[in-house]
């Protein structure tokens, strides 16, 4: 390191970065199956955990890592896992249960090409809809994307703060090239750590899954003498399966409720000359830098583009995206996929304005001149 | 007017959530409350707090049973249990974790969560309530339904061979191996009383019936006739002699292995030290 410059300024990996971030944000818990290319966020976490009290374990799966996860996070340790998009995929019903009992987890899924094994050291934003519906039932899902290394620190202490003020599991979707990557970060020293809310009340009083005061109800954790069930069947307040539709729907109503009616702390959205723009570019996560490259390019020669940046993709931005809809002639999505997020956007959008996607599925980035294109067309 | 448990609750009443709505899920004559009574017992006699106990389960009729008692509960997804309770002991070693689950839930698909949690040796009691078929989904073959046995995904016989569920647990490396019958009960109560103070990974399985959907249609009769089996096919293991085909019970393993929490806890207390070390030196 070079000893001119304080120590809380790196060259990091987003992977490394992720590393932090978790740290800082007061991870003590990581279980996770090796899976190309979210390795080195295990690896460097099997030596740092043990050096701040944490554990560290490496599951014989992805189903076992996120399910030691959650039985984690219950015993009252912030819990994270990281994989890729199969591993991903073997995390869907965990990652449901994390929803249905309401346990807070972040869930990293660096992304790689795919269907399938696909490419495994090429990138990909295709978990975009699998973040959001791959687990079975309605639900509500936060899931954050980074488009790069600093974000990714930023990102993370983010996921685990809104995994525990909401208590839900958190995606954070990076992506291969995020991953691996390597950019200055500057670590900061004070960190804004969220805690989850906690019982103020005697056990007797207390009831996990309903609060006359919040959505959010207290978390409090096993063995602390507060003793309740958990389940990932319907349950009533105290936790207990029910059939009930009385209970049922009132239960539905508060877990959509605490996302949704918390849109302003949960999304962001950035915004760069939109205010004479006559054409946007919504882009997110690695394709955003290159959607900034194009725009900036544009406006050097003289061309209305702006530029919106979803760091938030789940909840999803619509009130932004109307309102851009509205103002533009044209809205252009570039994403590595076959466009997924771009779906969100033309229901946004509503009809306002034409929607264009800009895609690439074969490993590669999406480059400035694919988007360049795309505006003239 | 005061009755006789008003004076003198049972040790059931101690446990059980008084606040939960019964009748329990399970059909009449079944073996599972018959096991969570020796489970109960078991504890007691150990004399844990309940604020200290955490029961996890799996998905099936077993899954169920968490419900009704009064400790840390949890139900988890089907076949993962052992690595929900994983998660759980690691996070706080304080606590006793208890893990039940059916044949198929710990052994199907929970198969491999069940091998390599006797591999690595975590602190937990994993009872397995063996009673050869899905009874929740209508009795389809398990990996405990013996070949030629009829289910109603077996309707010509079955084809498998069926897993030896202690002899798994054996060679998978669980330290504490012990087999029981629902029909002996009493004997159930000190091989559970043993397997929870053992220190590592501990596998108690229980030999049950389910008369509803495998007895019926293997025409085993009724649960008291599948309790006599049990009674009649099964032999404690000191008293089992050569040629004697009667399957065995009582402690099948006992040997000490480093415990996978115990052996984390050292490594975080050896870290901290070589770091004060290294402060200290500066």
């Amino acid at each position: 390191m070079n000893s001119s410059l304080p120590d809380s300024v790196r060259l990091l990996q987003g992977n490394e970065a992720c590393v932090e971030g978790a740290l800082a944000a007061g991870l003590r818990f990581y279980a996770g199956y090796p899976i190309t290319p979210s390795t080195e966020i295990a690896e460097q976490l099997s030596a740092r955990l043990p050096r701040v009290g944490g554990k560290f374990i490496q599951m014989e799966d992805e189903i076992a890592s996120l399910a030691a996860v959650i039985g984690a996070s219950l015993g009252g340790l912030k819990a994270m896992t990281a994989t890729s998009g199969p591993g991903f995929s073997l995390m869907q019903e965990n990652l449901g249960y994390a929803c249905a009992a309401e346990i807070p987890c972040v869930v990293v899924d660096v992304q790689r090409a795919g269907p399938s094994t696909g490419q495994p050291t090429s990138p990909s934003q295709g978990d975009v809809m699998q973040a959001r519906w791959g687990t079975h039932g309605d639900h509500p899902i936060i899931a954050l994307c980074p488009s790069s290394v600093e974000e990714t620190y930023h990102l993370t202490i983010r996921a685990f703060n809104l995994s525990e003020r909401y208590r839900t599991p958190v995606v954070l979707l990076m992506d291969e090239v995020v991953g691996h990557m390597r950019e200055k970060v500057v670590l900061s020293p004070d960190v804004e750590v969220l805690e989850r809310p906690r019982p103020v009340v005697p056990p007797e009083w207390y009831f996990p899954f309903e609060d006359p005061d919040t959505d959010v109800p207290p978390l409090v954790s096993f063995g602390s003498g507060y003793r309740y069930h958990v389940t990932g069947l319907y349950h009533d307040r105290a936790g207990f399966p029910t059939l009930r539709p009385d209970e049922i729907n009132p239960w539905f109503e508060r877990v959509f409720r605490k996302i949704e009616e918390s849109m302003d702390d949960i999304v962001q959205t950035t915004e760069e000359w939109m205010e004479d723009a006559e054409v946007a570019v919504i882009s997110y996560g690695i394709s955003a830098r290159s959607a900034r490259a194009a725009v900036r390019r544009a406006r050097a020669a003289g061309q209305r583009v702006g530029f919106v940046k979803l760091n938030t993709i789940w909840p999803f931005d619509a009130q932004t995206v109307a309102r851009v809809a509205e103002q533009v002639k044209l809205l252009v999505v570039p994403e590595l996929n076959r466009g997924q997020l771009i779906l969100e956007v033309e229901r946004a959008a509503r009809g306002q304005a034409p929607v264009r996607g800009v895609n690439r599925v074969d490993g590669e980035m999406i480059l400035p001149d694919q988007i360049l294109a795309a505006l003239e067309g | 007017m005061t009755t006789d448990l008003q004076d003198h609750p049972t040790i059931m009443h101690k446990y059980l959530r008084s606040h939960k709505k019964f009748p329990h899920v399970w059909c009449p004559g079944c073996g599972n409350g018959i096991i969570l009574g020796s489970i109960i017992r078991a504890i007691d006699g150990i004399g844990w707090d309940k604020d200290d106990i955490a029961l996890v389960s799996g998905i099936g009729c077993s899954g169920r049973m968490p419900v009704y008692v009064d400790f840390n509960t949890l139900h988890t997804t089907h076949g993962r249990a052992l690595a929900f309770a994983t998660g759980l002991k690691l996070a706080n070693p304080r606590l006793n974790v208890l893990v039940v689950m059916g044949d198929g839930d710990a052994l199907a698909i929970g198969g491999n969560h069940f091998i390599h949690a006797a591999r690595r040796n975590i602190n937990l009691t994993a009872i397995i309530i063996n009673n050869n078929t899905y009874g929740m989904t209508g009795g389809q073959y398990s990996p405990t339904t013996p070949t030629n046995r009829l289910a109603t995904t077996a309707v010509y016989g079955n084809l498998e061979q069926p897993f030896d569920v202690a002899r798994l647990a054996e060679v998978a490396g669980a330290p504490f191996v012990a087999r029981g019958t629902v029909f002996h009960a009493l004997e159930l109560d000190r091989l559970l009383q043993q397997a929870m103070l053992k220190k590592g990974f501990s596998v108690v399985e229980i030999l049950s019936h389910c008369h509803v959907q495998y007895g019926r249609m293997n025409r085993l009769g009724s649960a008291v006739d599948m309790l006599k089996w049990q009674r009649d096919h099964t032999v404690p293991i000191h008293a089992k002699k050569e040629g004697d085909d009667r399957i065995p019970r009582g402690v099948l393993v006992d040997k000490d292995l480093p415990e996978y929490v115990e052996e984390y806890e050292k490594l975080i207390a050896r870290l901290r030290e070589e770091a004060d070390g290294s402060a200290g030196g500066q």
